[in-house]
């Protein structure tokens, strides 16, 4: 495709002077070429094209595309969303029958994918953090541990870890009769990890009512103090008093009302648990799989991210007295965050397309519910195929829309 | 340590008390002390470490290794003589891993491709190889060849790609990757750096798209959607989907690698080739080009390696890579339940070849690293 060069012009302009005066002589045979010969002319005929051929070319998929679902007898329509699914899915954070429709599936295999890339982000971040420390501590044993385990992990398919791990989970943890249990209320099994579920009583609510209250009084706090240390450069230690506040307030109502939550412990009913909560193997291998698949390159990125800040800043942050506590959490850490955070995104980004490998071990996630047996049922597949794209699509954006905000609230603020 | 004599005390020539030794001022011992053991959590990591080693490694080496059966003719005859892996199995079923269900008489033609394949690479990874320029012209035509080679035509027999499989699939896909992908990629990010505002938006479109979607989805769309699109009655080979829809995905990521090395270029490059007179592609191909590639090398390499990765992926279309040789292979009875060893297996292949990659990658930025260094 010709692209004519960017379009600024005391040069082009000399040119079509010239030529503006051969065409004078030349009539109009030469109109053609002179338009031609203008940067700016040439660009807006090589755009027009462009989109021509762009529209041209999806008239004829979509005109493809109709006779296609003419001829095969099918509509293009989304009413089979209203429909019942008439499958059964294995793990639903909403209630869900196999007489609920297509479109609740869909919520279903959404809030599933939310689940584990949601959990992944945190288990991956902790972990990558904790890595990539340990990969610059001087500790040498531990320091080539951890490198081999990042070279290891990074240089192996996502997917083999994940079937590798969800193998490992079905073939080491013990069936339920045998399950490993952790002080009698929770159990490592073949069928899943089963927990204790919290069941909060009535009077519960006030314990919300003091977390909230308690992050407002912090965030107030802070607030405050900063204004003070602005003004007379009194500090005080923001952190711990707010940690005790959101700590303390609310374990402080918890108690005064009477510890109004229970727990219901998992039994062992017939070949397996009853009760509690669930997660299931395909969950469990693949929030492992994908989280320490995506920690190695966390690890990475927040090893290169320390180092990327100079030495000599800490040596100037001693030497206007600082302590080293203050210099790493005044000077180094807020220096680090903004070499780490951009790819950080793409690697937050990475998990959430990467959790579409569920399909692989049958954890029920957008792709295998709309995209997957959603579609054999039904056979629309450029309906469902189109609903999966967009729901990553806004997934993606969402991500990395938040992750901007962020980047932008802790960007250096130059002059 | 010992309390040492202080030197205001007189002692006659001669009579002075013997110092102590000094302390460990070099050796494996200090060594030791200081990277193993020098403080309070230091001492608890080597701990950890020494503890997680005997842990892992011990076990590992007894399955792997001193329990494990290296030949047999099915599972049965792997636990009669061991209670470890089951190696046999990789070894019997070794072929079907390398060439897929390729036609045995025919075999020599990947044979010849990988050979070929070796050729092509040579140029691009050594610099001062003699007749760089024409063995460069040879890996440009590399896809072509191995292609006809592979496919058949023109007086070789034909063979079908449904028989592809295997590592010989694995290669396939990765190498059309990184061969197509490359310069699409580049006509992306010019498209992205450009001033016409149609061009630009078109390919912050599709960047954007192929980057916001997972590679799985885009495969579906490829095995159950891209038939709507084509004419009634045409259909198209379910591996040329494939590489199609796998190189589209690798350009998106290889567009933004290039436009980093764009973005790189002092303005002053740009500026002074418009000086001389050149145009739009000549200043890109004589002077801005050869330094944003330059200095993208890092990141293209990088992407090539989760280009490879990612061709596993296509299991889940129903394509027969290593891994999926390895599942089906398992769905044999003589040989269930040798899932370990299988995915062991495949991943050493992995990483055996990404760690290559990986190493090449590191190299060439400590190569092209000419800056300021502490």
């Amino acid at each position: 495709m010709p692209t004519a060069p960017p379009g600024e012009g005391v040069e082009g302009e000399a040119v079509l002077a010239n030529h503006a005066a051969a065409a004078g002589k030349a009539g109009d045979t030469n109109a053609v070429l002179r338009v031609w010969r203008n940067k700016e002319a040439r660009a807006v005929i090589v755009q027009i094209l462009t989109l021509v051929i762009l529209f041209a070319f999806f008239a004829y998929i979509i005109d493809n595309a109709a006779q296609n679902l003419a001829r095969l007898g099918k509509t293009f329509s989304y009413d089979f969303l209203w429909e019942p699914a008439n499958y059964d899915i294995n793990q639903t954070l909403i209630s869900y029958t196999l007489q609920s429709t297509h479109f609740r599936a869909m919520l279903v295999g959404i809030l599933n994918t939310a689940l584990v890339a949601g959990c992944g982000i945190v288990l991956a971040t902790v972990l990558g953090f904790v890595l990539g420390v340990l990969r610059l501590s001087k500790n040498w044993l531990i320091n080539r541990i951890v490198y081999c385990f990042i070279e290891f992990t990074r240089n192996v398919p996502v997917l083999l870890h994940i079937l590798l791990i969800y193998g490992l989970i079905l073939n080491v943890l013990p069936v339920p009769r045998q399950a490993w249990d952790l002080g009698q209320v929770a159990f490592l099994t073949n069928r899943g990890v089963f927990l204790p579920m919290p069941v909060p009583g009535d009077a519960f609510a006030w314990t919300w009512v003091a977390i909230v209250v308690a992050i407002g009084l912090t965030w107030a706090f802070r607030h405050w103090a900063r204004k003070v240390q602005d003004k007379t450069g009194k500090i005080y230690p923001v952190f711990w008093i707010g940690f005790g506040t959101i700590v303390g307030l609310p374990a402080l109502t918890f108690l005064a009302t009477g510890a109004p939550l229970s727990w219901e412990v998992p039994a062992l009913t017939g070949f397996n648990f009853q009760g509690g909560m669930v997660a299931r193997p395909e969950f469990m291998a693949l929030w492992l799989a994908l989280s320490y698949y995506t920690s190695a390159y966390i690890a990475e990125i927040v090893r290169s991210g320390i180092l990327a800040v100079h030495w000599g800043q800490t040596e100037a942050a001693y030497a206007i007295g600082l302590r080293p506590n203050r210099t790493l959490q005044l000077i180094v850490i807020p220096q680090a965050l903004r070499v780490i955070v951009p790819p950080l995104t793409s690697q937050f980004l990475n998990l959430t397309k990467n959790s579409s490998l569920a399909i692989a071990i049958g954890y029920m996630d957008i792709v295998a519910t709309i995209g997957g047996i959603s579609l054999m049922q039904t056979g629309k597949e450029m309906e469902t195929m189109l609903i999966v794209l967009s729901i990553y699509l806004v997934f993606s954006l969402v991500i990395s829309a938040f992750m901007n905000w962020y980047n932008k609230k802790i960007k250096l603020v130059e002059r | 340590m010992n309390e040492a004599p202080t030197t205001t005390q007189k002692y006659p020539p001669g009579k002075h008390p013997s110092m102590p030794p000094p302390g460990i001022a070099s050796g494996p011992l200090l060594w030791i002390k200081d990277n193993l053991f020098g403080s309070v959590t230091n001492t608890v990591l080597t701990a950890l470490s020494i503890w997680l080693l005997w842990v892992t490694i011990p076990p590992l080496l007894q399955w792997g290794f001193i329990d494990a059966a290296f030949s047999g003719e099915s599972r049965k005859d792997c636990r009669a003589v061991a209670s470890g892996a089951c190696w046999a199995f990789i070894q019997n079923r070794f072929e079907i891993f390398v060439y897929g269900f390729y036609p045995k008489a025919e075999r020599w033609r990947v044979d010849l491709s990988g050979l070929l394949l070796i050729v092509a690479i040579i140029p691009v990874l050594w610099e001062n190889v003699p007749h760089r320029l024409k063995m460069l012209a040879f890996t440009a035509a590399f896809p072509f060849v191995a292609g006809w080679l592979l496919v058949g035509g023109l007086g070789l027999k034909p063979v079908g790609t449904n028989e592809f499989g295997g590592f010989l699939l694995t290669l396939v896909i990765g190498v059309t990757g990184i061969s197509f992908s490359l310069p699409i990629g580049v006509l992306l990010a010019l498209g992205r750096q450009s001033k016409m505002p149609v061009l630009r938006t078109l390919s912050v479109a599709f960047i954007e798209f192929i980057r916001g979607v997972p590679l799985i989805t885009l495969l579906f769309v490829a095995s159950a959607m891209l038939s709507y699109f084509l004419p009634p009655g045409t259909d198209f080979n379910l591996l040329l989907r494939v590489l199609i829809m796998v190189t589209l995905f690798a350009s998106g990521y290889m567009a933004e690698v290039v436009r980093g090395g764009l973005q790189a270029i002092p303005k002053g490059q740009y500026e002074a080739a418009q000086s001389m007179g050149l145009g739009y592609w000549k200043m890109m191909r004589l002077v801005v080009l050869p330094q944003a590639l330059k200095i993208s090398i890092p990141g293209i390499v990088n992407t090539f390696i989760a280009l490879y990765k990612d061709t596993t992926l296509v299991i889940v279309i129903g394509l027969l890579d290593p891994l999926g040789i390895g599942r089906s292979s398992l769905a044999d009875s003589k040989w269930q339940g040798l899932s370990s060893e299988v995915y062991i297996f495949v991943a050493v292949f992995f990483f055996i070849s990404c760690f290559g990659m990986s190493r090449y990658a590191l190299y060439l930025e400590r190569k092209l690293d000419t800056g300021y260094k502490r």
